[in-house]
């Protein structure tokens, strides 16, 4: 694969370095000519100097003929046009934006970025898979659809203790996926009880991820 | 009408103080506050520290009832993506944002923003005094 990446900062450095070890086609674009003369020395002469934004830059990166572009810049307004710059000018097939801020992931999206990846958000789902009895955790999003892999754990006094998946008032747009319990797996049935200490896995549509958010963690009253 | 324009720099300070002076609703943004210093003491329109690509700072700034948004910061990209915020996800009725970059203006008016590109339309000017006073000294050598 040819892949073209946008910024070096850490991101984009060890990108770099990951994707050539496995073999792939590398080339990386970085504004500052003082880092990209240390990248050349240290990966040969696949980095280039330049603003990554702007069309002569990509056209003399060849991104015609990328597979991917990737930018990882600092900056989400930067991210986004190299992304937007890529597929409009270039229509390269897939464009990957980091989003500093993860309210900016919904908009890359509508304006045409391919995957969007928020660190903020990923940290944020590391540390609330890190505090004990954290009773809903939002696992993964899933990249075509608006969707969510979310995790939910059944407390003590759970409104959902004890009953039966089939009769579990889930909202539309849902899917219980699958129930661990004492670390095995289950694959439910409309008749599978849910107990006390289950985590509940379920796939979501992330507009109702608060509906059900509030069926599985919340207790009785 | 209301207004918000962000960038505070000499173009942005114009147009907000224009406006403001025609009677017009206007709000400033700007990430530096010391830019407001740029807007004449008869301003009477908001000044709001912030970036215009943060949807908050801009339904703060009212961007919802806006009539129109301005993106003149120095920054093309930031220009880029707050304008398009303010077209896709606030609807705002007329966005225009400077572009300075001439590839990257054309790229974004064929997508649909109202662009202006002050390279080009500097450049054009300038080449047209250029070309017309090299007319002006051409003709006496030629009569």
């Amino acid at each position: 694969m040819y892949i073209i990446i946008v910024g070096g900062g850490k991101v984009g450095y060890y990108l770099t370095k990951t994707l050539l070890s496995e073999g792939h086609e590398v080339l990386l674009i970085e504004k500052n000519p003082e880092k990209t003369e240390l990248f050349v020395e240290q990966f040969g002469a696949v980095v280039v100097a330049g603003d990554g934004a702007e069309a002569a830059i990509l056209a003399q990166a060849g991104a015609a003929r990328a597979d991917v572009v990737i930018a990882v810049t600092g900056e989400d307004e930067d991210n986004l046009v190299v992304c937007q710059v890529a597929k409009t000018k270039f229509h390269v097939g897939r464009t990957i934006a980091r989003v500093n801020n993860p309210k900016n992931e919904y908009l890359f999206r509508m304006l045409g970025v391919d995957i969007t990846v928020s660190q903020t958000d990923y940290i944020l789902t590391l540390i609330e898979q890190a505090i004990p009895d954290q009773p809903f955790i939002h696992l993964v999003n899933l990249i075509h659809e608006d969707m969510a892999i979310v995790d939910a754990k059944v407390v003590a006094g759970s409104k959902i203790a004890n009953r039966k998946i089939g009769d579990l008032p889930v909202p539309e747009g849902c899917i219980i996926a699958a129930i661990i319990r004492s670390g095995e797996l289950i694959i439910p049935s409309p008749s599978t009880e849910v107990k006390e200490g289950d985590d509940v896995i379920a796939i979501a549509h992330r507009s109702i991820e608060d509906d059900l958010r509030k069926l599985l963690a919340k207790k009785n009253r | 009408m209301k207004a918000v324009i962000m960038g505070c720099g000499r173009v942005g300070a114009r147009v907000a103080a224009v406006l403001d002076h025609n009677g017009h609703q206007v709000t400033v943004i700007d990430i530096n506050s010391r830019a407001f210093r740029r807007l004449p003491e008869e301003f009477r329109g908001r000044t709001l520290i912030g970036t215009g690509i943060d949807e908050d700072v801009l339904r703060r700034a009212g961007i919802t009832e806006a009539a129109a948004f301005v993106a003149v910061t120095n920054g093309d990209n930031r220009n880029i993506m707050a304008a398009q915020v303010a077209r896709n996800i606030f609807s705002v009725p007329e966005v225009i944002c400077r572009i300075y970059d001439p590839v990257r203006e054309d790229t974004y008016r064929r997508l649909g923003l109202t662009t202006v590109c002050p390279t080009t339309v500097i450049s054009a000017q300038i080449l047209d005094s250029v070309m017309s006073a090299s007319t002006r000294t051409a003709l006496p050598l030629e009569s």
